[in-house]
């Protein structure tokens, strides 16, 4: 509660002179936006065919702290071979897509950016970025990962990781792997009967959004999913296939898992419990991605990594996330940032520094056959690949807030599943419509 | 610089009256008045000039970079904010000036810029969609209109110039090698150099541009389309880097002329619908907009949207509720222990004070995030260890979230209080305490009518400022609650804690299908109005306040 002093005798006055002054403000602010986005443009257009100016200016990336060491070595290749420099600008994750997208129209954002593949939807609805042409190096990606990286047919960015999740193991409470997830529910009910464990399940649940992403696989292994596709092969915002009556089976067997049914999912265990758990051995199961592995590794827990347990018919498909590296829209230094794209940070080198900075499986399928040496990556790859990418289309940031909430109602044994399910329905498609 | 001219006004050493033996009201004052125009000691004066130099120094930097950058505006501005300020502390006298310019300059860049920019935004459909200029979506709407034609092969491509313009020279998959530029159509030449990957690299007549004069003429060499026949509907060769080309074809076609853009399949018409998109005669628009001024639309939408009108009340009177009662209590809690530890006797009173302002250090969204961890209604602490195992909601019960969220304010806000309380209690005079028992008062009148209404005068306007503050107090109820339990009435994200500010950043940024600045800024302004009235009317009673003390 630290107060801000700003309203002290005097300032209502003040504040209704400023109010009037606003409106000569936005004139003089609107001027000014202009006169800052013209700079470069102007700069582009007056160059000469000079042949013989070699000046090639540097190119600008935004990334976070843990990837740009990875790129170093990169870098310096491309340094040496065409004396252009990469300027590596570290950037707070958390805020780094929003200031893209304001900035990119003032001339004064970066080249390129690394990202994970859900933004390109926002990014080219703000026309923020340009699409790449990645020719016959398609091929050598895993498929899943140009998909991920596709939108509205053309393909935005040059991916470099892909990310899902698994269901971990500890082997010394339940040594063998469970196909279905009422085996799991089974297995875990008697480790917890046998006092070997004392939750037979752990998910980590966020206490005001619940945790949809995680729950995916058990979803969509009821045939539930959130749109469905359209002819080019992505997603289409139109066809919003999560009230559908999989989608309400889904919703029962929440409740049925929840507080007040079986405690398979409690709504009580946040992210930091479920692990702080695991690691403690109090359970024989944990649904987590890869980025958790190195801390159970660390403990010395001894885990299997297991294929996402089905609860339907249907194969229960984890959504993948890919990182992957964009280019700016209104790049001045087009050229050589998509030849640094297209032809350097595709090459086995850049993508193998990038999964030993951080550990997330390569999308080159040549660094990925490398790096599935280790076990562990072979297996979650392996369960990447029958995966569906996230929804990349801006829609999508329409669903997560309702899609949460209502999952965590029904979790805690609130409302009716059915018409619950089918409100939260109604209310996206009434918020994408707008 | 202050600091300066204060210790210059009372040293007396400095003093530059010529004789003051001879003494007579008149002249005394006057040597004053000499003494705060005349010339300034030699120390002042040496750290006006290193304070000033520094800024000048910063100063002629940024204008530097806003020469580089062309940004003439700003760069006009700078300029002229730095004569004002060293016109203001070289000139001699115009003291008031020196000392309120450093304090108008900031309330001018943090303040009313920030004022009037939300309230320009506010005007505009600015957020997802409409992030840029009309020029800027109809080039990234072109550029993402191009598709590459399917199953078309992939050329190795050189740059070659003759009589200063550029041509691209294509390799085939088949070994195939052909010439062409943005006016000249793909044409198949012979005699051209192959390097050792059987790329064809050089040709009679041309120049072949190595990387870096392909990176130092890049803007003119994207802009080479060469089209592949005679026939546009074929589509048009492209390089990105100079070493490849494939073929592209654009899925809408832009015709300036008419400002639409038509679909190359289906033939549908886009035209500006005037709100800032192109849209097809059912409706549908293109994904990529622009930023127009809506005018008072989005001030419109804040008081008619069906969605946000239902919960609004509620929100309000909660925000009221929360703001008001957590000024009363931690002003009373605060108070309550200035006056504890106000007692002379008391051992201990330094660790004890400190102790109690610990809270007011850590930060709010951090202490927000561990309390949400110790009200966990399962694995929390306060009901594992102190409730010995209680299963109670803290959070996820509509009742209990608002106290919670209150208690959790109160923890963080009532050493604030406690210090101004403490503050402003040592400042009262002890002879009015005497004067009171000596007249007979008993120690609860003496603090009801004597003690509580002068600490009042000086307090008042900080409880309002705390009521200004608190009703946006965005940190605690975000992450504590994050304004749930959630409404079950309503489609939006909104829930029992919200207040409106929360409520402001769930409709602007949460909610729909994407950020929408233009509504937020016009929300935050109906929030600000409301609190500068609150404010004015509660400074008008203060006033008052005061009259009746003095």
């Amino acid at each position: 509660m630290k107060v801000q002093n700003t309203l002290t005798t005097g300032t209502s006055r003040r504040v209704f002179t400023a109010g009037a002054i606003s409106v000569v403000a936005a004139l003089a602010l609107s001027a000014c936006g202009g006169a800052a986005a013209t700079g470069p443009a102007t700069a582009t257009a007056t160059a000469k065919p000079d042949l013989k100016s070699g000046g090639a200016g540097t190119i600008t990336m935004w990334v976070d702290a843990e990837r740009s060491p990875a790129l170093k070595d990169i870098t310096a290749k491309f340094k040496a071979d065409t004396g252009i420099d990469v300027k590596l600008v570290v950037k707070d994750f958390a805020a780094v897509r929003d200031d893209f997208i304001t900035q990119v129209p003032t001339g004064k954002g970066p080249d390129l950016i690394v990202g994970p593949h859900d933004w390109v939807g926002k990014f080219v609805q703000n026309g923020v970025i340009a699409p790449v042409e990645l020719g016959d190096k398609k091929d050598a990606f895993q498929e899943s990962s140009v998909k991920a990286m596709t939108y509205n047919g053309s393909v935005y960015g040059v991916p470099y990781a892909v990310e899902n999740i698994a269901l971990l193991r500890n082997t010394a409470i339940v040594p063998d792997a469970a196909k279905t997830m009422d085996e799991v529910i089974a297995n875990g009910k008697k480790a917890v009967a046998d006092g070997k464990a004392k939750f037979p399940f752990l998910v980590g649940m966020d206490p005001k959004q619940g945790d949809p992403y995680h729950l995916y696989p058990l979803q969509s292994s009821m045939g539930s999913q959130v749109f469905g596709k359209a002819a080019d092969g992505g997603y289409d915002p139109k066809q919003l296939l999560i009230g559908d009556a999989a989608g309400v089976e889904f919703a029962k067997k929440l409740a049925a898992w929840g507080d007040k049914g079986e405690k398979i999912i409690n709504s009580n265990i946040t992210g930091d419990i479920a692990k702080e758990k695991f690691l403690a051995g109090e359970s024989p199961y944990y649904l987590t991605g890869p980025w958790n592995v190195p801390d159970v590794q660390k403990k010395g827990i001894k885990f299997a990594v297991d294929e996402l347990p089905a609860a339907g018919d249907q194969p229960a498909q984890p959504f993948i996330g890919v990182n992957g590296f964009f280019i700016s829209a209104k790049s001045a230094n087009a050229l050589a940032t998509n030849e640094f794209v297209t032809n350097y940070l595709t090459s086995e080198a850049a993508q193998d520094s990038m999964y030993k900075a951080g550990g997330r499986p390569p999308a080159l399928k040549a660094s990925f056959d490398k790096a599935a040496s280790d076990p562990v990556v072979a297996a979650f790859g392996k369960i990447g690949a029958t995966g569906v990418p996230m929804p990349a289309i801006p829609e999508m940031s329409a669903v997560w807030a309702d899609w949460g909430a209502t999952e965590l109602a029904l979790i805690k044994g609130q409302g009716d599943p059915a018409a619950d399910w089918a409100k939260m329905a109604a209310s996206i498609k009434a918020k994408i419509k707008g | 610089m202050s600091e300066t001219e204060l210790r210059e006004d009372t040293d007396p050493a400095a003093s530059s009256a010529p004789d003051t033996a001879t003494t007579s009201p008149g002249r005394q004052a006057r040597t004053l008045r000499q003494r705060r125009t005349g010339p300034e000691g030699v120390k002042g004066t040496i750290a006006k000039i290193v304070l000033l130099g520094l800024v000048d120094a910063l100063a002629v930097y940024v204008l530097i970079m806003l020469f580089l950058s062309q940004s003439w505006l700003a760069l006009g501005v700078s300029a002229a904010v730095v004569l004002v300020i060293n016109w203001i502390y070289l000139r001699k006298g115009g003291l008031p000036a020196k000392y309120l310019a450093p304090g108008v300059l900031f309330l001018l860049v943090f303040q009313v810029f920030v004022v009037m920019f939300s309230g320009y935004i506010a005007f505009t459909n600015y957020g997802d969609g409409h992030n840029s200029t009309k020029d800027d979506a109809i080039a990234a709407i072109q550029l993402t209109a191009q598709k590459r034609v399917p199953d078309s092969p992939a050329y190795k491509t050189s740059v070659l110039a003759k009589d200063n313009s550029f041509y691209l020279l294509f390799t085939d998959p088949q070994g195939k090698v052909s010439l062409g530029s943005t006016d000249k159509p793909l044409e198949e030449v012979s005699g051209a150099g192959k390097d050792s990957t059987g790329k064809a690299k050089t040709l009679d007549g041309y120049q072949t541009l190595n990387f870096q004069e392909i990176v130092a003429n890049q803007q003119s060499i994207l802009d080479i389309t060469v089209p592949v026949s005679a026939n546009p509907a074929d589509g048009t060769l492209r390089t990105a880097d100079g070493s490849n080309a494939y073929q592209f074809k654009p899925a809408l076609k832009y015709d300036a002329a008419a400002d639409t853009f038509t679909d190359t399949t289906t033939g549908a018409v886009y035209r500006d619908n005037g709100k800032g998109a192109f849209a097809a005669d059912n409706g549908e628009t293109l994904s990529t907009g622009w930023k127009i001024d809506v005018g008072m639309e989005n001030f419109a939408r804040a008081f008619t949207d069906p969605s946000l009108r239902g919960p609004l009340l509620g929100v309000i009177l909660w925000t009221f509720t929360f703001a008001v009662a957590s000024v009363a209590l931690t002003f009373a809690l605060g108070l309550f222990l200035a006056i504890t530890f106000n007692r002379e006797d008391l051992k201990g009173k330094k660790v004890y004070r400190i102790l109690m302002i610990l809270p007011y250090a850590f930060p709010a969204f951090l202490t927000g995030l561990v309390w949400s961890g110790i009200l966990n209604p399962e694995f929390g602490w306060l009901n594992q260890t102190l409730l010995g195992g209680a299963s109670i909601g803290w959070l996820t019960d509509p009742v209990l979230a608002k106290i919670s969220v209150l208690v959790v304010n109160l923890w963080l806000g009532f050493p604030y209080m406690f210090l101004v309380c403490t503050g402003a209690l040592q400042s009262l005079p002890n002879e009015l305490d005497e004067a009171a028992r000596m007249d007979g008062a008993g120690p609860w009148r003496v603090f009801r009518s004597i003690k509580l209404p002068l600490l009042l005068v000086s307090i008042a306007p900080l409880l309002i400022s705390s009521f200004a503050f608190n009703f946006n107090n965005f940190n605690v109820i975000f992450m504590l609650t994050g304004g749930g339990p959630r409404f079950a009435d309503t489609d939006r994200d909104i829930g029992a804690t919200d207040i409106l500010i929360t409520l402001v950043y769930k409709v602007a940024f949460g909610q729909g299908t994407g950020r929408d600045y233009g509504l937020a800024s016009a929300l935050a302004i109906i929030i600000f109005i409301i609190v500068a009235t609150v404010s004015a009317i509660s400074f008008k009673q203060t006033k008052a306040l005061e009259d009746v003390n003095s």
